[in-house]
């Protein structure tokens, strides 16, 4: 066997690039701004999509223009104009950088608290760099292993013309086109997203993340994410990434279905720190995502997620609880400081028998900020025997954020058990004291109450991330002490 | 439902056309009928009723004024009285005021009448300086207001500890209509003054009646005011009770609220805290079943540092019946060291039994301590196997165990003829003869 040299590697890159087909075959960057019917068929057109494909955009265009957006959220903002922006342009392969030096010192320096390698550095900020090495080997060989499995994972688009049968069968069902607002809108328009297919039996053998899809990166403000597990499989899927990033997209409305069919188990777990706007509340991104799974008999849909950006969240990733036996979790920490909103939950949908479902849920506000819990717990009639426990905590850092819990329990059964429990406090100046008196500055010393505060859902995610996770805590309250 | 508005706001002009159209109230009679105008009955749509549809219940042909009216002996409502303990009686028959039945006093304070207090001229200062002033401007309440002349009024001056309980009751006897009513109250309790209210909405008539009262509290400095509301209606007979208490530094308000029967219950209330160092306290219990719905909407708005408050409802659900609570928290930016505490409890026995529930802590102060839980189950079958075991039968065990469930907030009742007349209504609820000690 030759040598392989990293000259190889370079080359294989090069044609792996143009294998997955992300890049290929787009003429024109950017569509005009606006939104009409013309527009939805040049973006399919664009994608090459099937005809079945455009008939779904439009038809969930005709729906959405029907309805209005949702003003029941506890959380104020000017309305992007949805006329102005332009819902396709191509991913940028040109870097925005020659070098380090150019990039927002402020980025930088949170770069380093992460502890991300210049490398990694570089690219996130899209600065240009020869070869990420690291990142992209693992990302080859990660590859072949999937495929000795059987798994499925691509981009949306590859998937919609090489799985058209899988796309069709699963996309929507979860989320119908006419969900919401938002979920109408990203169907009509969705860019791009991933596309996840675990066969029966199969238990993943790694964490799924679209971080390693490096030519994933930037797949726009409207992306679309499906994971279907077949019957009895295992997949741990990881969505974002704790690195800041510069987003130019004021609005983000994606859409996430997750199917796990009888005995499977999809664990979700999102870290999401998009630009928050500036210390004046100038900017920031707007986050609109309907995330929701559904379970089959003895499936198990977990959601944990770590929000720390966007200026304005509206999210509630939910479990329909439809088989037998089926279970539910949602864990969640939501940090929001200086002028973010957060308006945050999840819907636990009780159907089947037996059905289980558990809520932990942390907000932390500091600032000028507003943190919302809002949550639905609904048993049917037909769910005997369920359960559901809930818990919201809250806590508050200076005198001028809000926290705010709206749980809804609606229970139609009466073998149903529900438990649900909220606090709001504050960090106790005994707490800190203790702290200081051991050498422990005020600022580190809420970092490790925050943290000890959100123990119970930082242990939910992955390893690595976790540690990221608690970094980016730190980070985001940076400055909330006087 | 249109068909009802129409009606209400045309009677209104002959309604008002009696009444001395130079009044200070006749313009927020007219202001009020404006709203409601405006606003009309809440419907589904709103989060505040999300769970409860008046819809069914203001189908029926209502007359605004019952034609005639029936006389009543005090035979007649004995069952329907405290009548074991020495009280004020305000006691109203199909929306008028029945002097015979009642007793009532301006001897140092003001126990009577809204219409009287309305007429004359030396409580006119009174009735610009709180009527109207601290109920919602919503349609429900504004309707209630663009009717309102009949009522309690009870007028507590400083340093004055009201000696007996008072107790306010509003019978309806329509005999061949079905009839709405619009009862108002006012009750102003002064600096240090303490007092203690009952509160009962009867209906003895064979149509269905439906009351949509609205009552009005102010607390002042250090005062202290309990307060009772017994809901045990018949299942024809339904009740939209707005409640507003305005609470001033160091008062103390108590409310229990017994939902127990009727067709429809929704209460309204919403306690507003000015002042430091309040109390609020508000307790329920709920035990309905065929087709009834009780609704609790409660607010507890927190503006001032250094205050209480405390919620505790527990509800038993059977049949089809229907159980909402939609309990909000409100502190706000000033009300430092605040502690509210929130307690909803459910239990449902039967599988077409339904429970919303939806407490809501908004907390803009960060050293305050607020907590909530809410519950739902069903009793505990071990318990209940226990209590069989030592020979007790299946339904005195199931209601002792419902007893137990509900005792807590039993046992804070002040008037023990009140506690001994809710465990009765409790027990014959449950269909058992076991007496319960307190």
């Amino acid at each position: 066997m030759s040598k392989y040299t990293e000259d190889d590697l370079k080359k294989e890159l090069e044609t792996k690039e143009y294998e997955y087909g992300f890049y290929t075959d787009i003429e024109s960057d950017t569509l005009p701004v606006g939104l009409n019917e013309e527009i939805i068929i040049a973006i399919s057109k664009k994608k090459e999509e099937p005809e079945w494909m455009t008939e779904w955009r439009l038809d969930a265009f005709k729906k959405w223009q029907e309805m209005s957006e949702p003003e029941w959220a506890n959380v104020k903002y000017e309305k992007p104009d949805l006329q102005k922006i332009s819902y396709y342009s191509a991913p940028s392969n040109k870097p925005k950088y020659n070098s380090l030096d150019e990039v927002d010192p402020e980025l930088l320096e949170t770069f380093k608290k992460l502890g991300i390698s210049v490398d990694e550095q570089k690219k996130l900020a899209g600065v240009a760099v020869d070869v990420v090495i690291d990142s992209v080997s693992v990302a080859t060989s990660f590859k072949d292993t999937l495929k000795e499995k059987g798994i499925i994972f691509c981009s949306m688009n590859e998937a919609i013309k090489e799985h058209p049968e899988l796309v069709k069968k699963y996309i929507g069902t979860v989320i119908p086109k006419t969900d919401n607002y938002y979920a109408a809108l990203n169907s009509a328009v969705f860019s791009d997203g991933s596309f996840c297919y675990i066969p029966k039996g199969v238990k993943c053998p790694m964490e799924l993340s679209t971080y390693f899809r490096i030519n994933e990166a930037g797949t726009g403000q409207f992306e679309r994410t499906l994971v279907v597990a077949d019957k009895g499989s295992y997949v741990s899927y990881l969505e974002g990434c704790s690195a800041p990033s510069r987003n130019e997209n004021q609005l983000h409305a994606a859409v996430v279905e997750l199917i796990a069919l009888d005995d499977a188990e999809i664990k979700y777990s999102t870290v999401q720190n998009w630009f928050p706007g500036d210390s004046d509340g100038n900017g920031g991104v707007f986050n609109f995502v309907t995330k929701r799974g559904l379970c089959e008999n003895n499936a198990k849909i977990s959601w944990t997620q770590v929000e720390t950006g966007s200026a304005v969240t509206w999210k509630y990733p939910s479990c329909v609880l439809k088989g037998k036996n089926s279970v539910g979790e949602f864990y969640s920490i939501a940090v929001t400081n200086n002028f973010q909103q957060a308006d945050t939950g999840t819907k636990m949908i009780h159907l089947g028998e037996n059905t289980k479902s558990t809520i932990i849920s942390k907000g932390i506000s500091a600032g000028k900020s507003q943190n919302s819990y809002r949550g639905l717990v609904q048993i049917s009639p037909r769910a005997k025997n369920s359960r559901n426990f809930s818990q919201c905590d809250s806590l508050l850092i200076g005198n001028e954020c809000g926290a705010h819990t709206f749980p809804y329990i609606e229970t139609k059964n009466k073998s149903a058990q529900i438990e649900h429990e909220a606090t709001t406090s504050k960090i106790g100046e005994d707490q800190i004291f203790y702290c200081n008196q051991r050498g422990i500055d005020t600022e580190k010393a809420i970092a490790l109450i925050v943290n000890g505060f959100s123990k119970e859902v930082l242990n939910k995610l992955p390893m690595e991330f976790a540690v990221e996770a608690q970094k980016l805590l730190e980070i985001s309250l940076e400055g909330s002490v006087g | 439902m249109t068909q009802l508005k129409e009606k209400l706001l045309s009677s209104f002009i002959a309604f008002e056309d009696q009444k001395d159209i130079d009044s200070y109230v006749h313009g927020i009679r007219t202001k009020a009928i404006k709203t409601f105008e405006k606003e009309g009955f809440p419907t589904k749509k709103l989060e505040n009723w999300k769970y409860t549809s008046l819809k069914k219940t203001l189908n029926y042909d209502y007359k605004l004024f019952p034609s005639e009216t029936k006389a009543l002996e005090f035979k007649d409502i004995k069952k329907y009285l405290i009548d074991d303990v020495e009280s004020y009686k305000i006691i109203f028959v199909d929306g008028k005021y029945s002097s015979h039945l009642s007793e009532t006093t301006h001897d140092g304070m003001d126990i009577c009448i809204l219409s009287s207090a309305l007429n004359q001229s030396k409580y006119d200062l009174l009735i610009e300086n709180y009527f109207d002033k601290i109920s919602k401007k919503d349609g429900i309440t504004s309707l209630n207001t663009a009717f309102s002349s009949e009522g309690s009024f009870i007028h507590i001056p400083k340093n004055v500890q009201v000696d007996k309980p008072i107790q306010v009751i509003y019978f309806s006897t329509g005999k061949n209509e079905s009839v709405f009513y619009q009862p108002r109250n006012l009750i102003i309790v002064g600096e240090n003054s303490q007092v203690e209210i009952i509160e009962r909405h009867q209906s003895l008539s064979e149509n269905s009646v439906l009351v949509n009262s609205v009552s009005e509290i102010y607390c002042n400095v250090r005062s202290e005011v309990k307060h009772y509301k017994i809901q045990n209606d018949k299942t024809n007979a339904s009740l939209i009770d707005n409640t507003f208490v305005s609470q001033e530094r160091n008062s103390d308000y108590s409310l229990h609220t017994f939902s127990l029967g009727g067709e429809l219950t929704r209460n309204n209330l919403s306690i507003i805290q000015n002042g430091e160092r309040i109390e609020s306290t508000i307790n329920g219990i709920t035990i309905i079943g065929s087709n009834q719905h009780v609704d609790h909407n409660t607010l507890i708005h927190h503006k001032k540092p250094n205050c209480n408050s405390y919620q505790d409802y527990k509800g038993i659900f059977g049949d089809n019946s229907v159980g909402v609570f939609n309990g909000q928290v409100m502190v706000e930016k000033e009300a430092q060291k605040t502690n509210a505490f929130q307690a909803n409890n459910n239990v449902l026995t039967s599988d077409k039994a339904t429970i919303n529930t939806k407490p809501q802590l908004e907390i803009f102060a960060d050293d305050v301590k607020c907590s909530h839980g809410c519950t739902v189950g069903q009793l505990d079958q071990n318990a209940l196997f226990y209590l069989r075991s030592r020979g007790i039968p299946e339904k005195e065990a199931t209601a002792l165990m419902m007893y137990g469930f509900a005792n807590k907030v039993l046992g804070s009742v002040g008037i023990t003829q009140v506690k001994t007349r809710i465990n009765q209504i409790i027990a014959k609820k449950l269909g058992v003869k076991i007496g319960f000690d307190i």
